[in-house]
């Protein structure tokens, strides 16, 4: 049997949910094995029970042909499986062979030997081409070479099977491209490796075979070679996905938001955003592009008055609004879908309807004489609920922590385009949701476009501004790197761009 | 909503009966019966319709301070400074009743105004301390219970000594009192007071504010997520003093039932527990101020009955104690008691 590890009928339940229903998952040798599906598919489940971090109420796990109990991500190590998180475990001020040595240190007496270990690690790094150097420190290298530094830690402990969870979510065009390399290379070099994602182009590009999972039920195992994106994606979703998004050519019109040498302080006091200048006009959608951490939440926070500016102004149709409280801006006409819908976006103790009104609840109608209006906030719900097709348990009243993160979504992008704003800002709108519910929402940007409104759409996911915005503007290290025309430039070109490497103004 | 508000009054009784079962325990191994011993304690605490006003008179500034309590919480605040702020509170009202020779209708509302304004003040320290430096309530409204304790300490020998001890103020004079002589007399002669009705009055306006008004929906919504409040475009920081002050003029008023209904007067070196009885009946009530009520008279019964209780059988009173802490306790756990409740009833549907 060639098989290196085999998942067999695995079962796991958590109170009130089968998370992997009877999942089977085989991983030859010198394979890339992906996992594919939607966020709460029980694709990290699975892999938790393979990396001992739960305990499977039903099944069995064979590692090289024999079967084996992993209660530990210890005895996982052990048994040669390692795994690259998706938010990596760095020591920020350890050299990298510091990090990888962590818990296994080599000594000489009482000493660490830490140039053997170093040599070790270089050595590794020249096989498999991971281009490390074993003596930087994490908090001076990228963060494609702290992925790889996660990458080395594993092989170091002479993992065969290498687990990545979303290994891309962190990484620019250019470094994906690198990463896929590396992971080659690994397979030449005979180790196996399970890839999580839900990204099906990287599965397309890299992975020999996919295994399908949907609401914690195995919908099956494919040949990457023999099956097309679109056909992966109906297995993922269970229905047919419309990857296009239509759009019509439209003029667009009068400056809303102007944006003027903007520069914030970050939360150590260090400028985080530097002289940023860009401007929205009604009836397109801009597009901040960029990696994670980048200045992104700053520029947001400044504009919707979370955050104090340092200098320069914003203006919002032509007044200055840099003074302006949050409230006075929402009242002037700006929207905001926040990044983080937990923190910022709800109060998860409050119902659904009591959420709708967290902007409105003390305006008429929903106000009268300091009391609220209960049967206008509930008609308002009722309206939103239908428009925007969001789905909950007892309708109105349902208390939102206990809404699906799409559901969550849906009813505040409804709360925001609501309020009829001239300026939508909306940020990572769609991060953690279903296709479906991706779908829904962009439709839903775009018809704010289409009716003259300005939107800013700031998100991690490169196709997103690729398929949404009219013209993109790229930020790293807190700069603008310059602006490009969606329609006359490409992945290739703006991933350069984020990387920082500049480009001429197009108007 | 009407599930959740059913949810809290099982936890809240589910914590009574394993407080009543682990006092019954302790009652049978200190070599008691359990049974006489409850009787006892219940008796004592309403047995005739004197005994039922004295709980109700000691049942009332508890439910000011319970009120305080749960109003901070829900607004996102633990208030630990309600002894502070009912200390203050009751100061004023006993320094405008021993320094005014005015008529009672004019004495009474304006001692209960200097209450609320004294122990508002005492919480409004701690929320500006908060909103403008990020102090945390929990350390200065601790503080501020031991500032209070030592302005008594000094003030009231220095300006309103008694006319026997110096460790106690004058006695206020009988029409200040907000005891009434028809109330003393349909309960046969017990402490019960106005304070009561004041007391009902505002478990209703709280409970008013909190879920009928624009101010109630903004406070509470900071409680329960500061962020998302402020992105909402509210003034989180404004709130957050406003809160405190509403919540320090709660129990201020309570001190006034106190000191100035229940008592005569105030004495000095004594942090009242009432304030933090408060913490026990806001988590009881499930900080819900009907609740509150409803814990505040219940441990009203076994404040007034443990007296009772020993003088007939030979339980120490300090049993009665012990049940409340053993009570608290479980509400304070209520997240287990609500598994056990979820595990019972898929049990159930399970058969069914």
């Amino acid at each position: 049997m060639d098989y290196i590890v085999e998942m067999l009928n695995i079962r796991k339940e958590f109170p009130g949910i089968v998370a992997n229903d009877d999942i089977s998952v085989n991983l030859k040798k010198g394979e890339i094995h992906a996992l594919l599906g939607e966020n709460g598919a029980g694709k990290s489940t699975l892999m938790s029970i393979l990396f001992g971090l739960y305990k499977p109420d039903k099944g069995q796990i064979k590692v090289n042909g024999q079967v084996v109990n992993i209660n530990n991500p210890n005895q996982a190590n052990d048994l040669g499986i390692g795994m690259v998180h998706q938010h990596f475990k760095l020591v920020h001020n350890f050299t990298i062979t510091e990090n990888i040595i962590l818990g296994l240190e080599p000594k000489s007496g009482l000493f660490l030997n830490l140039k053997e270990a170093s040599e070790k690690i270089r050595k590794l790094s020249e096989k498999y081409k991971l281009n490390v150097d074993p003596d930087a420190l994490i908090e001076n290298v990228s963060v494609g070479m702290q992925q790889r530094a996660e990458i080395l830690k594993m092989l170091y402990r002479n993992a065969e099977v290498l687990i990545f969870d979303e290994p891309t979510a962190v990484l620019t065009p250019q470094e994906i491209l690198e990463l896929i390399k590396i992971m080659r290379n690994l397979t030449e070099e005979g180790k196996s490796i399970l890839l999580i994602t839900h990204k099906l182009k990287e599965i397309k590009t890299v992975a020999d075979r996919c295994t399908v999972i949907r609401r914690g039920k195995m919908i099956g195992t494919v040949d990457v070679k023999d099956t097309s994106t679109a056909d992966m994606a109906e297995m993922m979703v269970g229905r047919v996905v419309s990857f296009n998004v239509d759009k019509k050519e439209q003029e667009a019109g009068e400056i809303v938001l102007d944006v003027k040498d903007l520069s914030v302080l970050g939360s150590h006091g260090v400028r985080t955003l530097k002289n940023f200048s860009f401007s929205v006009r009604s009836g397109e959608i801009v597009g901040i592009g960029g990696v994670d951490g980048n200045g992104q939440t700053e520029l947001v926070e400044a504009i919707t008055g979370l955050k104090k500016i340092e200098s320069g102004s914003i203006l919002l149709e032509s007044k200055d609004i840099s003074d302006y409280s949050i409230r006075k801006r929402i009242t002037s006409g700006m929207a905001h879908i926040p990044e983080d819908r937990h923190k910022h976006g709800l109060v998860l103790d409050y119902s659904l309807e009591e959420n709708m009104v967290l902007e409105v609840y003390n305006r008429s109608p929903y106000a009268k004489n300091m009391f609220l209006n209960k049967s206008e906030i509930r008609k308002h719900a009722d309206k939103i609920i239908d428009d925007f097709d969001v789905r909950s348990g007892e309708g109105p009243v349902t208390i939102t922590r206990s809404m699906s993160g799409g559901n969550q979504q849906k009813a505040i992008v409804g709360r925001e385009v609501d309020h009829n704003p001239n300026l939508l800002i909306a940020v990572q709108p769609t991060r953690g949701l279903d296709v479906g519910s991706i779908e829904y929402i962009h439709k839903r940007l775009i018809e704010q476009r289409d009716s003259g409104k300005a939107v800013l759409l700031v998100s991690l996911e490169l196709d997103e501004i690729l398929d949404l915005s009219d013209r993109i503007v790229i930020i790293a290290g807190g700069e603008k790197v310059g602006t490009v025309n969606a329609s006359e430039t490409n992945e290739n070109e703006v991933g350069l761009m984020m990387a920082g490497v500049g480009k001429g103004d197009t108007p | 909503m009407k599930i959740k508000i059913n949810k809290q009054l099982y936890i809240g009784l589910i914590s009574v009966l394993l407080g009543l079962i682990a006092g019954a325990i302790l009652m049978a191994f200190t070599g008691n019966n359990p049974f006489l011993g409850y009787s006892y304690l219940f008796r004592g605490g309403l047995m005739n319709i004197e005994r039922i006003g004295n709980t109700l008179a000691t049942a009332t500034p508890l439910i000011f301070t319970g009120l305080s309590v749960a109003f901070a919480f829900k607004t996102g605040l633990f208030n630990i400074g309600a002894s502070g702020q009912m200390l203050f509170g009751g100061l004023c009202a006993t320094a405008v009743a021993l320094t005014f020779n005015i008529p009672r209708e004019l004495l009474l509302p304006l001692m209960m105004m200097a209450a609320i304004l004294g122990g508002g003040f005492w919480a409004l320290i701690p929320g500006l301390l908060k909103a403008k430096f990020n102090v945390h309530e929990v350390v200065s409204t601790i503080m501020m219970n031991w500032i209070a304790y030592w302005t008594i300490y000094y003030s009231v020998p220095a300006f309103f000594k008694g006319e026997f001890l110096e460790t106690e103020s004058r006695s206020i004079p009988e029409f200040a009192s907000l005891k009434a002589e028809w109330l003393t007399n349909l309960f046969n002669g017990s402490f019960i007071n106005y304070g009561l009705f004041l007391a009902i009055a505002s478990v209703v306006i709280i409970a008013i504010i909190l879920n009928k008004t624009v101010l109630g929906f903004e406070l509470k919504a900071a409680g329960y997520n500061r962020f998302g409040a402020e992105y909402a475009g509210m003034r989180v920081d404004t709130n957050i003093v406003l809160s405190m002050v509403i919540a320090g003029a709660l129990a201020g008023l309570g001190g006034a039932t106190y000191y100035v209904g229940y008592a005569s007067n105030i004495q000095i070196g004594v942090l009242p527990t009432l304030g933090f009885d408060g913490i026990a009946a806001a988590l009881l009530g499930g900080l819900n101020p009907y609740g509150v009520m409803a814990a505040s008279i219940f441990f009203g019964i076994f404040h007034s009955g443990k007296g009772f209780m020993n003088a007939m059988t030979s339980i120490p009173p300090e049993i009665g104690d012990t049940i409340i802490a053993t009570i608290i306790y479980f509400a304070a756990t209520s997240v287990l008691i609500e598994r056990a409740m979820a595990i019972v009833s898929k049990k159930v549907k399970g058969e069914n």
